[in-house]
């Protein structure tokens, strides 16, 4: 089901969360909402869900207007971060508890058939009978997701669903949760503040700050031509360079790129860690080594430009650099913003 | 006892320390609270059996009795009620003076009985608030049961509210929005969720709660009048009887209250062993077993 945000706004006592947020969501879409803390990412996710109110504006379900419906009779399924199992029910239990409460009644054999199959679908068969604390954290949130799903929800809504999890075990179920969605095609929302969860998982993704959207598309669309400087340096490692442009063209002392789009004047270059690339011979901006960090795939050198500038930039394993060593770095590709 | 020759002991498990605070608490412990409680029992029996059966069935000590069981049996679904509604409503929602009521509850707590005895006094009594207006309407609340019921439940107002909301604002409100999302009613919610979560602190609370109206003196005194066989409570009943050089059967209808509290310290006991009374979130922190799938 698509749904659409128009003008939402909410305020907690004198703390304004979400500040005019319009957003619509395409039936079937895996969107994530990807936010530093206070963002307002999972004051948003929650009003979709009912659990906050709007302030001000209005969540539309389809064609309906959804602002006033309470939770119970919304039709959302809603992961938690701590997966909130009810620790007095066993697995089988927790996912039949949604059909059990609803008004279409079902027989005994009807949601036992359902939470099978809800089993089978979440990978946790033969675990039916035993209790939350039983489990593993993994297992867990696969049953919070069997829950949720168990009442056939118009939409999923998930909050930090991978939050608490170790990092192996996170990478596993973002993959899974992938395929459950291409699956079940269930529209679906996931709040994160892990750039990484958010550009893997989600087919477009919403980024947020103090509770205003400041970009959202595709994940290729926000990594390759993030719209300010919030937005690149939220979404990974960066290093800034002060820039003068002219003519169309930024010289960041020893280097110069091009800059069509900016006008002449003071510019900040963004650039990644993969953007720079180190020679010791010469030919761009002159620096020198003061660490130099080693990585499975990469050496990460962090060095001082000649002007002040600390850098951090990643090498291939087998170049030559140590701590000491004087060269110049090249730009290979820069993100140029007006100075701030 | 256990040390490995040539370890240095562990802070404030030197021998000489231990024996001495061991000693001391056992001997404080049986001079203050257990011979009391031996002398009850001796002192209710020394002039033999029958008499203390006497003493039990005087109508007097019987009407003392049924007035305690009543006001327990009225007191304490009141103040179940009052203490879950008032944890309910301090953990699971937000509004103004939250952190007010939560104070409020626990007045009773700081202040000494005698004291609400009193209040209670000065606003049913006859030169109280409501005092003319209520005789007027012909309704008794001081001197009767009314009075003893309401000076109790001031008293022990806090009990169970006290057990409730540490324990339900460690457990969040996560449990009650999932099953509401889920499509659950608020009903359906705290008997299906909320309750099984909370059910052995509860019933701790309850028997706090049971053991200190049943053994309330100071609130009651004062509200009651102290008509015998008519408004006394067992624990005012016990005074009465000492005043008369009754010591006997003081003590003898002193050992039912005492048999009442061992009862309740019994039923403490085995609530404790299913984990309420703890501040902690017992189901919800239990370790992770690994389990393969």
């Amino acid at each position: 089901m698509k749904i659409a945000l128009k003008n939402v706004a909410k305020t907690f006592q004198t703390f304004r969360a979400v500040r005019g947020v319009s957003l619509e969501i395409e039936s079937g879409e895996l969107v994530a909402l990807l936010g530093p803390s206070g963002s307002g990412k999972t004051t948003i996710l929650r009003m979709v869900a009912g659990l906050e109110y709007a302030d001000e504006g209005h969540i539309f379900f389809g064609e309906e207007d959804a602002t006033d419906i309470p939770v119970a009779r919304r039709g959302v399924g809603f992961v938690f971060q701590h997966y909130a199992l009810f620790p007095h029910m066993t697995v089988g239990e927790n996912i039949a508890f949604g059909m059990k409460v609803s008004k279409n009644k079902r027989s005994k054999a009807e949601i036992e058939a359902r939470v099978g199959e809800l089993l089978r679908l979440v990978k946790l068969d033969g675990l039916q009978g035993r209790f939350p604390n039983q489990i593993s954290g993994g297992q867990r949130q696969r049953v919070a997701l069997a829950r949720a799903l168990a009442v056939d929800p118009k939409v999923l809504l998930l909050d930090e669903p991978f939050g608490a999890l170790d990092a192996n075990v996170r990478r596993e179920l973002r993959r899974w949760l992938r395929e459950i969605h291409s699956e079940l095609g269930i529209t679906t929302l996931f709040v994160t503040h892990d750039q990484e969860e958010a550009l893997d998982l989600a087919d477009r993704v919403v980024i947020l700050d103090e509770g205003r959207i400041v970009q959202q598309g595709t994940p290729e669309q926000v990594t390759r031509s993030p719209n300010s400087s919030f937005v690149m340096r939220f979404l990974g490692d960066t290093n800034r360079l002060g820039a003068s442009v002219a003519n169309g063209m930024a010289d960041l002392g020893g280097a110069s790129i091009a800059a069509p789009a900016l006008a002449d004047g003071k510019a900040d270059a963004y650039l990644r860690p993969s953007d720079l690339a180190w020679s010791a011979t010469g030919g761009g901006i002159p620096a020198s080594v003061e660490r130099v960090l080693d990585r499975p795939d990469s050496r990460r050198v962090i060095a001082v430009t000649d002007a002040g500038d600390p850098l951090e930039f990643d090498v291939a394993p087998e170049v030559v650099v140590r701590a000491g060593d004087r060269g110049f770095v090249q730009i290979t590709r820069a993100q140029l913003f007006a100075a701030e | 006892m256990h040390h490995a020759t040539g370890r240095p002991p562990r802070v404030g498990d030197a021998p000489a320390i231990r024996r001495t605070l061991i000693g001391l608490v056992l001997i404080t412990g049986a001079l203050l609270i257990l011979a009391p409680l031996v002398v009850i029992g001796v002192q209710a029996f020394s002039m033999g059996v029958g008499y203390f059966g006497a003493t039990i069935a005087h109508p007097d000590t019987r009407h003392a009795i049924f007035l305690t069981v009543a006001t327990a049996l009225i007191a304490v679904p009141v103040n179940t009620i009052f203490g879950v509604a008032a944890a309910w409503a301090v953990t699971k929602h937000d509004f103004r003076g939250r952190r007010f009521l939560i104070v409020i509850i626990e007045i009773p707590f700081s202040i000494s009985p005698i004291v609400a005895g009193v209040a209670y006094l000065f606003v049913y009594g006859l030169q109280g608030l409501f005092g003319p207006a209520l005789q007027s309407a012909d309704i008794r609340i001081l001197f009767a049961l009314p009075g003893i019921m309401l000076a109790s439940m001031f008293v022990t107002a806090p009990f169970v509210a006290r057990e409730l909301i540490p324990l339900m604002q460690a457990q969040g409100r996560d449990l009650e929005e999932a099953a509401t999302s889920l499509g659950a009613s608020g009903w359906r919610t705290f008997f299906s969720v909320t309750l099984p979560n909370i059910k052995w602190a509860l019933l701790y609370g309850v028997v706090l709660c049971n053991a200190r109206v049943m053994g309330e003196f100071g609130a009651v005194s004062v509200v009651s009048g102290n008509i015998r066989g008519q408004t006394n409570t067992l624990p005012l009943h016990i005074e009465l009887l000492y005043h008369d050089y009754n010591s006997v059967g003081a003590f003898a209808a002193a050992s039912i209250l005492a048999l009442l509290a061992v009862v309740t310290i019994i039923a403490k006991v085995l609530l404790e062993r299913q984990g309420a009374g703890r501040r902690s979130r017992p189901a919800l922190a239990a370790p992770i077993v690994e389990a393969k799938p």
